[in-house]
């Protein structure tokens, strides 16, 4: 496969996993400051940054902010710039997916290049849902009828590398609050918060059937990060990635067994024997930070290995 | 067939759908008089007078959503950064006659193989010029010319490996030569899916007559291209290097590179080490010994020609020139279809072959002669004036259909640069039924069969008949309004 395919393929993924996650989120996020404290509420917008990796405000206007994370073509996480992404990555090679997969894609596109912030402002919900709808559709779609060669397994990688690498971002936003705001508090925690954080993942009901609603921090620590059933964790993304890795050694041939095989086994490794109490006991910011820099370093080996690679490092081999 | 309908043929007056239909000067492909069809067209007339008019609509939609779900568009230029279109499809096929197919066979045949001795003698031994049958300034001065090409030895001396010429049929019913477009023609995948959508919208009609089939295109082209690998490389790597999404033609590039089942490269997925050109994979890099370019010259290597290039491969000329790689077409095949050279090319078949041309030129004014220059000015109203490097239809003048104002501006153009125009009359372009709005009427069309170059010359009996849908209109590009429809050549 062409590494230009391979690329775009990752990227039209990865910006759709992103943009799914981004929506998830403000949708959440909108939904609940109904119930809280203007105080509060700007509370939860910091942590929504810090979720996103954005910086930090001094004032927070909950209409200006949600346009600029939803619409704002000059921000390159918004969105709508995240679709657009997805959908020209897909337009490169519009060739190499199937017709399903493009029209789904671009459907996506056209309707969130329809809407503006006043259209939706005052119905978020009825904006957002169809946009997770879309991108669960558009995977849908792709895991039913395509192929699985390299290029599927490209599609996977963008995909859970996202995933893994946003989600430990998002908790780590949230541990840093609430578990502060826990101490303080003494005793009780902050109930919303903390299933606002499940449901950011859509991993509310699934923590239900696990653990009951019975909501305690580490519990959802550990199911966040370590459960190895519920496909929004960051141990179940790991194992993905590992597994798609393993398998395009295979299907590109003779090159061994690669930089970006080894972190993403390390990286398992990291989360298959953790135990949560151990983690939190210790520090479970510097563990998480660990997550995200081996996801950053995965992401530039697999570029190095089938996409950037230098004239002489192919020749050689 | 009804009783009702069988009376409609015999009468002279015309019978729905054909009530507006209209025969004039020009050559009609269907009738001869009115009411009175060709022999090939028999078949399709009464088809025709059979079907209710509500069905034929149906059938055209069909075709419609045929072409739209297949995405087969084409992009037009001059509109911000294009917009992607739907090729228009008209309905009716255009039949050509075993003996007809015959003749154009033999004069395609003919002018591909003086054109690449042509070239051949161009960029070694320069005899023509020698011996004064092409003036040497027609050669230097044109924009096409690639010095770089002198003394290159291209695999099995071909240069053209892909040709698209374009023929119209004049008033006496002989088939003429307008253009060979010797280049990067295009269009080629519009005549297979025409043929496809053709076999769902009318099967019944379509089995009855004999026509001779095209679907083995696509492995043709694999065989020509194949035929053009280095001798070194028993099992070459073969690629089709495309512009990107924006071009006009990305569908094209597309459609074929599946169709031969070969990689769709662009720039910047090729790269050029020790003169061999490799494509960056991610099993590594491979090999690259066969490109088949839909990539003007000048873009093809930013070293060699523009350097302001981002869509060519740095190097690639070098690699071409080692022999480690070859390139269909030729660099420089652009000299041989500049339209003032087109005027000599009777005299090429002739030096090359010792042969009369079986296919007939266009009168065709030069206009960096005094005389020509002097008529062609005072007769812009009744002639078609074109630019010699342009293709696509831009950069011309239709005189009898132009305003005072553009035969001033052309006038303006014609004396600052005459070297960069040609004049010809204003053909009478044949005339076939189309379908429009309902109805059956005439409209003008011309004829791109596709000629292949490799151990042989093959050409897949049909061609892109393009459809002047405009009523009136002479311009069949598909970027100026144009449409095209399918082309049977019958055994």
């Amino acid at each position: 496969m062409l590494s230009r395919v391979a690329d775009s393929l990752y990227w039209l993924s990865r910006y759709l996993e992103r943009a799914e996650h981004t929506a998830r989120l403000l949708d959440l996020t909108l939904n609940q400051a109904l119930d809280l404290s203007p105080a509060i509420a700007g509370q939860r917008w910091q942590m929504v940054l810090a979720s996103l990796r954005a910086p930090a405000l001094n004032t927070i206007n909950a209409y200006q902010l949600t346009d600029h994370l939803t619409f704002d073509l000059k921000n390159k996480d918004s969105i709508v710039s995240c679709i657009t992404s997805a959908r020209e990555n897909a337009r490169q090679i519009r060739e190499q997916i199937s017709s399903e997969m493009w029209e789904q894609l671009n459907q996506l596109y056209l309707t969130v290049r329809r809407a503006d912030i006043d259209s939706i402002y005052w119905q978020p919900h009825e904006f957002y849902r169809p946009i997770k709808e879309g991108a669960h559709l558009f995977q849908g779609i792709t895991d039913s009828i395509m192929s699985r060669g390299e290029g599927w397994h490209f599609i996977q990688l963008g995909r859970f590398i996202e995933r893994a690498s946003s989600t430990a971002t998002l908790l780590d936003a949230h541990l840093r609050v609430l578990l502060k705001q826990g101490e303080q508090a003494a005793g009780g925690h902050d109930y919303l918060s903390w299933v606002a954080l499940l449901k950011s993942c859509t991993s509310f009901e699934a923590y239900c059937q696990v653990y009951t609603a019975d909501i305690r921090p580490e519990r959802i620590a550990e199911f966040l990060m370590l459960n190895a059933e519920s496909p929004r964790s960051v141990r179940f993304a790991a194992e993905a990635i590992q597994k798609s890795l393993e398998t395009l050694v295979q299907l590109t041939g003779s090159r061994q067994a690669g930089r970006a095989q080894r972190l993403a086994g390390r990286l398992r490794a990291t989360l298959d024997y953790a135990q949560v109490d151990e983690i939190m006991a210790d520090n479970i910011h510097a563990y998480l930070d660990n997550i995200q820099r081996l996801c950053a370093q995965i992401h530039s080996a697999v570029q190095q290995q089938y996409i950037t690679y230098s004239i002489e490092t192919a020749l050689a081999s | 067939m009804t009783q009702e309908n069988s009376e409609k043929i015999g009468s002279s007056a015309l019978s729905l759908p054909f009530a507006n239909y209209q025969l004039d000067t020009a050559y009609d492909e269907m009738f001869t008089a009115a009411g009175k069809p060709r022999v090939q067209y028999e078949a399709l007339y009464r088809r025709l007078l059979d079907l209710a008019p509500s069905e034929l609509k149906q059938r055209q939609q069909t075709a419609d959503v045929a072409f739209l779900n297949q995405g087969i568009t084409f992009t037009v230029y001059g509109h911000g950064e294009g917009t992607e279109k739907i090729f228009p499809y008209d309905l009716l096929p255009r039949i050509i006659t075993a003996d007809e197919w015959t003749t154009l066979e033999r004069g395609l045949t003919q002018r591909i193989t003086a054109l690449n001795l042509f070239l051949k003698d161009i960029y070694h031994d320069e005899k023509i010029l020698k011996d004064g049958v092409v003036p040497r300034e027609l050669i230097y001065s044109c924009k096409h010319y690639r010095r770089e090409m002198r003394g290159l030895r291209v695999r099995r001396d071909i240069y053209v490996s892909v040709v698209g010429t374009d023929l119209v049929r004049v008033n006496d019913g002989q088939f003429a030569v307008l253009e060979d477009n010797l280049r990067v023609p295009s269009g080629v995948s519009y005549m297979l899916a025409n043929r496809q959508v053709m076999k769902k919208v009318f099967p019944g009609l379509f089995g009855s007559y004999n026509v001779r089939p095209i679907d083995h295109y696509g492995q043709a082209l694999l065989a020509t291209l194949r035929a053009l690998a280095p001798p070194s490389r028993p099992d070459p790597t073969i690629v089709l290097l495309t512009p990107g999404v924006f071009n006009s033609a990305y569908y094209e590039h597309t459609f074929l590179a599946r169709q031969m089942g070969i990689e769709l490269v662009e720039g910047r997925d090729l790269l050029v080490h020790d003169n061999v050109v490799y494509m960056r994979t991610t099993a590594g890099l491979r090999r690259v010994d066969v490109i088949y370019r839909r990539l003007d010259d000048d873009f093809i290597d930013p070293l060699a020609f523009r350097p302001d290039s981002i869509l060519g491969v740095p190097g690639l000329f070098n690699a071409y020139r080692a022999g480690n790689v070859a390139l269909a077409n030729a660099i420089g095949t652009g000299i041989a279809d500049d339209k003032a050279l087109y005027a000599y090319v009777p005299r090429i078949i002739k030096y090359y072959l010792d042969e009369d041309p079986v296919l007939a030129n266009v009168e065709t004014y030069l206009l960096d002669e005094d005389a020509q220059r002097q008529h062609v000015l005072e007769n812009l109203d009744k002639l078609v004036v074109k630019a010699v490097g342009e293709s696509g239809g831009y950069g011309m003048l239709i005189g009898p259909h132009s305003t005072a104002d553009q035969r001033e501006e052309f006038k303006r153009r014609i004396i600052a640069d005459p070297r960069n125009y040609i004049a010809q009359p204003t053909l009478a372009l044949s005339r076939a039924a189309c379908f429009i709005e309902g109805q059956v009427e005439a409209r003008h069309v011309d004829l791109r069969p596709y000629i292949l170059y490799g151990e042989q010359i093959t050409i897949v009996p049909s061609g892109l008949t393009r459809v002047a849908l405009r009523r009136g209109s002479l311009v069949v590009n598909s970027s100026q309004g144009g449409g095209s429809k399918d082309t049977w050549v019958l055994f």
